[in-house]
């Protein structure tokens, strides 16, 4: 130790390793910080808008998700969010099968008009195998059958000024909020989209959203809005719930939920 | 001042090193691979398991980091590979009293937030793709890439001595030292060509609308939740590279290394051996 340069040596490490230490503590720090401020967080939200217009600039309007087999469905497709809403007025339907059930669809559209389950079933439908996403990184395929909304929509005519195609559920969360989802024209008329009846080949069971729920499917589930109970268009979705355009969205989920 | 004199004289001598796009591209993507890695980590708590093929099957996970309550009541933080258990309490599956997949440090934000991980994350996956392409632009077009990455054919003949080396911490001095060494070029090769195009791949194939789009993304990488998988362990490769990056930044003289990215210019001594004395640059 009568040598002076090792411990130098050691202290400038020392000095290197608590100085990148505070740095790292600080960097993260600064990142919650940044995440809870007004400015950061509207500026990564910027992102949104520009993935949406790459992503549809790259895809034509009718690309398809892909299909799958039979073959290919999850054993166990998990029921997420609500899987059996606590509504008198839900659980009332359940009771009686849907039979007094209707789909009203309205807003803005020159016919507002009312389906019944029957109606739906009666109507031209479409079958796909496809891959449900979820936000939080699983996936899961099951086969969905359904009437396509853009056979609805051509029936009830909308009106040149709407812009949205907005979904109201049955399912409210703990504080008696009830879940919605909307989707633009470019995802209401895609091929794909249906509100589905029918599960693998079975009525729509009630832990995935009977009677009737959204199929998107190039977007993440949470747009895949279950327990459908009333479609309406509108041209504007800020003045809708918390403003955002969904429930997930209100809790700063991205309203284009294509990635 | 205390610098011991190395036997040989040696002179120092001041060489322009890294070009400023070079320089301005190390730093954004340093940043934005932090970023990446540490809101990826967020987004991966939310469901923390891998799986293989286009579907999750919960009871056949690769990887699943989770918390289990033991008989006595107390609880612990089990990360299972393919099928083996490991008990990881403090760090993965179960931290600062949690239940979460990696622990809060290493996140962004530290708490669970997915929503918000997902911001950063698509945010700074922009600027790192863009950063990416531009950097491949002016690699080609400057012929950076072919005039200081592609190893030559002495290079490669120089494989095992180079790994030799590297592995008795016996670093280029001299004429030597200006170039990169053959291993720190496939390195570099590695990441910029390798592992930054699939990690990019990887992560639009976790996109339904991407899938939808080009669904030959599915295919190559054998089904969204392989993709998910490859996503993951390219994402520790980058770990596993930075922190060879870094200790071999610190093994050549810290501070040479530093500047030489921060300002361009770089110190070389041109004669004597300074083995030993490896930090010996940057304390001039």
């Amino acid at each position: 130790m009568n040598n002076p340069k090792p411990p130098a040596r050691i202290d400038r490490r020392r000095f290197l390793s608590g100085a990148m230490q505070t740095a790292a503590l600080l960097a993260l720090a600064g990142c919650d910080n940044l995440s809870r401020n007004d400015w950061f967080p509207s500026l990564l939200s910027k992102t949104e808008t520009l993935t949406k217009k790459a992503q549809r600039a790259l895809s034509s309007k009718k690309a398809m998700a892909r299909e799958y087999t039979e073959a290919d469905r999850s054993v166990v497709f998990p029921a997420n969010g609500n899987s059996n809403p606590e509504d008198a007025d839900y659980q009332a339907m359940i009771t009686k099968g849907f039979a007094d059930w209707r789909l009203e669809i309205g807003g803005l559209v020159e016919k507002p008009a009312g389906f019944s389950l029957t109606e739906l079933r009666a109507m031209p439908s479409r079958t796909q195998t496809t891959r449900h996403d979820c936000v939080e990184g699983w996936s899961a395929i099951a086969t969905w059958t359904g009437v396509r909304l853009g056979d609805l929509l051509d029936r009830v005519r909308p009106k040149p000024e709407a812009r949205f195609i907005v979904f109201y559920c049955a399912d409210p969360d703990e504080d008696g909020d009830k879940y919605y989802e909307s989707i633009d024209f470019d995802e209401a008329y895609h091929p794909q989209t249906i509100l589905a009846y029918g599960m693998n080949g079975q009525a729509l069971p009630v832990a995935h959203g009977a009677p009737i729920r959204l199929r998107v499917e190039r977007q993440l589930g949470y747009k895949q809005a279950k327990y459908v109970m009333r479609v309406e268009l509108v041209e504007r979705l800020d003045n809708i719930g918390g403003g955002n355009g969904g429930y997930w969205e209100d809790q700063g989920y991205e309203w284009y939920a294509g990635i | 001042m205390q610098e011991q004199t190395p036997q040989t004289e040696s002179q120092p001598e001041r060489i322009y090193r890294h070009a400023l796009p070079v320089r301005i591209w190390h730093w954004i993507n340093a940043l934005a691979v932090f970023i990446l890695i540490m809101s990826g980590l967020q987004i991966f708590n939310a469901h923390p398991a891998l799986y293989w093929g286009d579907r999750s099957d919960r009871d056949k996970p690769l990887l699943a980091l989770r918390a289990m309550k033991t008989e006595s009541g107390e609880v612990k933080g089990v990360t299972t590979v393919l099928g083996h258990p490991f008990d990881t309490t403090g760090l993965f599956g179960y931290s600062g009293d949690k239940v979460r997949g990696f622990p809060s440090w290493a996140t962004i934000p530290s708490g669970k937030w997915l929503a918000m991980g997902r911001q950063w994350h698509f945010f700074f996956a922009w600027i790192l793709a863009v950063n990416v392409f531009l950097y491949m632009a002016y690699g080609f077009a400057s012929r950076h890439v072919k005039k200081d990455l592609v190893p030559t054919r002495p290079d490669l003949r120089n494989i095992p001595t180079a790994v030799k080396d590297h592995l008795l911490l016996r670093h280029e001095t001299g004429e030597a030292a200006k170039r990169y060494n053959v291993l720190q070029k496939l390195s570099y090769l590695g990441v910029i060509f390798g592992l930054l195009p699939l990690i990019v791949l990887t992560g639009l194939t976790m996109s339904p609308t991407m899938d939808a789009a080009i669904p030959f993304l599915l295919d190559l990488f054998g089904g969204r939740q392989s993709a998910r998988t490859l996503h993951f362990i390219t994402c520790f490769l980058f770990v596993g590279f930075i922190v060879i990056h870094v200790s071999q930044v610190m093994l050549t003289g810290f501070f040479n290394n530093l500047r030489s990215m921060l300002t361009g210019w770089f110190t070389v001594r041109t004669t004597g051996a300074v083995h030993e004395q490896s930090e010996a640059p940057g304390q001039n």
